[in-house]
């Protein structure tokens, strides 16, 4: 009896210090991963230093700049486009019975129009974008590093950071305002049509409402949004690039972690920047109606 | 005055000294000295892996070393701001292994790269200039408008040469020029890099594990072991001297990789293999 209890008091003794084992190992994994984001995190805030440093010195020549804005703003413009137009027609076909049963099917106008401006068209144009060049950004830059084209470039005297990351900065940062507009419009049409063609509301109520409920400031937050999205794409994305590890491995991960960093940032921005720009909205206009 | 210029002219180019370099827990470089004169080609041997590249990459500033002094032309490099070693950086010329044009542009706008940075020539005189270095390197005129990916890696190398010497550079620094090329192909580039010396008179580092290629091109040779096969009291450098008396040298290390023989590593490998079997 006495060996049999000897025994299940090492197991459990056993056990508590496999427990107590486990436990470390997670606290010690908890704190490798805090580590590695925030020494991330201060690389890629270096990384904006520099790249700020060099936008108020000296800017790239016109022929370097001009193939980044053809690349980010003129060709992401058809998908963005028909993202924005889908958007909206399919906002119109999951709200329109709810608010049909309500009878109030003309206010659909202002709840879709509303979500669009200040909403669904900067994140969407922000995620196509993350989608399309953020990705390719570090995908090329990484290749650039690991083709020791980046030594190349800082070889023969030239800043890569000047050289490569200005002129995709600036694009990302000029043109997603146009692109996030182009969202708007296009998801704005497109919800016009399918509510006042397909639906046969009412287009004179259907627009009256949407004037009444949106205005000029919530089509300029949504704007003023997409200028932080279009930062974080950019610099996440060439960050991502530089820093790439070697082979073909390294410049694949590169290119996806870009994505999904850029798309937590761009949600997380959204979430802070909505609750700022709602505090600015009561503040200039006290007497607006409160959800709350 | 003359004592002065004199002076300054018998000074080294490149110094290199005490030079640690080290990756996180791994050093691949430990207490490298040595000195590059002026007008000398420099070949830089070892077998892959003994952190030639890196020493190369460390002379032109694109590596920090852990430890020690890159002094160039009298200058300590880490001594430098960024703009200052940008400038010095237009002094050199940097041939990569894999040639690194840019994806991105055509082969004239690779070699005209650092003349429309560096310099407010016209682009007839750009063109100009691109087109002379391209036939230095044997290219015709025709491979002006095509993309890198178009090309040889043979042609790729001597177009990498071409943007080397676009700026005509005081010191040249080949990496591994001949590697993963043919026998004929080789032998080209080994002659492109004795005509480029004798059309523009400059100090040059060749880093390649061809002794062939070391035999022919330089005024003197540096072998590098790789630190991993090393006591921590052997020196990293075990020769340095003209490439002649390389052959006769009395390091076994150094005349087995002038041979090329692997008798003794395949000694050791089999060994270690006994050992974990």
């Amino acid at each position: 009896m006495a060996s049999a209890s000897d025994k299940s008091s090492r197991n459990v003794s056993g056990l508590s210090s496999r427990a107590a084992w486990m436990a470390t190992e997670w606290i010690a994994d908890l704190g490798a991963l805090v580590v590695d984001w925030i020494t991330e995190l201060g690389n890629i805030s270096l990384f904006a230093a520099r790249t700020a440093r060099w936008l108020v010195t000296r800017l790239p020549r016109r022929d370097t700049l001009l193939p980044s804005f053809y690349q980010i703003g003129v060709l992401s413009l058809p998908v963005v486009a028909l993202t924005g137009t889908f958007i909206g027609m399919v906002l119109v076909v999951q709200t329109y019975v709810q608010f049909r049963m309500l009878n109030l099917e003309t206010r659909l106008g202002a709840v879709i129009n509303m979500s669009l401006v200040r909403e669904l068209g900067p994140v969407l144009a922000a995620t196509m974008l993350a989608g399309r060049v953020g990705s390719s950004m570090a995908a090329e830059l990484g290749t650039m590093r690991v083709t020791e084209q980046i030594d190349a470039l800082t070889s023969m005297g030239a800043n890569p950071i000047h050289y490569l990351v200005v002129p995709r900065f600036l694009a990302c940062l000029l043109l997603i305002p146009a692109l996030t507009i182009m969202a708007d419009f296009m998801g704005v049409a497109g919800a016009f049509f399918y509510a006042v063609w397909l639906l046969d509301i009412d287009w004179h109520h259907y627009l009256v409402n949407s004037q009444r409920f949106v205005g000029n400031f919530d089509v300029f937050a949504g704007v003023f949004k997409s200028l932080f999205f279009g930062t974080a794409i950019a610099l996440i994305g060439c960050h991502r690039g530089f820093h790439c590890d070697p082979g073909a491995e390294g410049v694949g991960r590169a290119a996806t972690t870009a994505f999904v960093a850029s798309f937590v940032v761009i949600l997380l921005l959204n979430l802070l920047l909505g609750i700022m720009l709602d505090g600015i909205y009561y503040t200039l206009w006290p007497e607006a109606p409160k959800i709350l | 005055m003359v004592d002065i210029a004199n002076n300054l002219k018998r000074k080294p180019l490149v110094e290199l000294v005490g030079l640690h370099v080290d990756f996180e827990q791994h050093n691949v470089l430990r207490d490298i000295s040595f000195q590059v004169n002026r007008g000398e080609t420099l070949a830089v041997i070892g077998e892959s892996g003994c952190g030639k590249t890196v020493l190369l990459k460390a002379i032109i500033g694109l590596l920090t070393p852990t430890r020690g002094q890159v002094v160039f032309d009298g200058r300590d490099l880490s001594q430098l701001t960024e703009r200052e070693l940008t400038r010095q950086r237009t002094r050199f010329g940097f041939v990569f292994q894999q040639a690194a044009l840019f994806d991105s542009l055509t082969v004239a706008q690779n070699v005209a790269f650092p003349l429309r940075e560096h310099t407010r020539k016209t682009t007839d005189e750009v063109r100009r200039i691109v087109v002379d270095r391209l036939a230095e390197v044997g290219l015709p005129e025709s491979v002006l408008g095509k993309k890198p990916a178009e090309l040889s890696g043979g042609m790729r190398k001597r177009v990498g040469l071409a943007r080397a010497m676009a700026m005509n550079p005081e010191i040249i620094l080949y990496d591994e020029p001949t590697t993963g090329l043919d026998p004929i192909m080789s032998d080209v580039i080994n002659e492109l890099i004795l005509n480029t010396r004798r059309q523009h008179p400059a100090t040059a580092v060749v880093v390649t594990h061809d002794m062939r290629t070391a035999q022919k091109v330089a005024d003197r040779i540096v072998m590098l072991y790789p630190l991993a096969r090393l006591r921590e009291d052997q020196p990293q450098i075990i020769y340095n001297g003209p490439p002649g008396e390389i052959d006769a040298a009395a390091d076994p290390r150094v005349s087995q990789f002038v041979r090329g023989e692997a008798r003794e590593r395949l000694m050791e490998m089999r060994g270690q293999n006994g050992g974990t079997e």
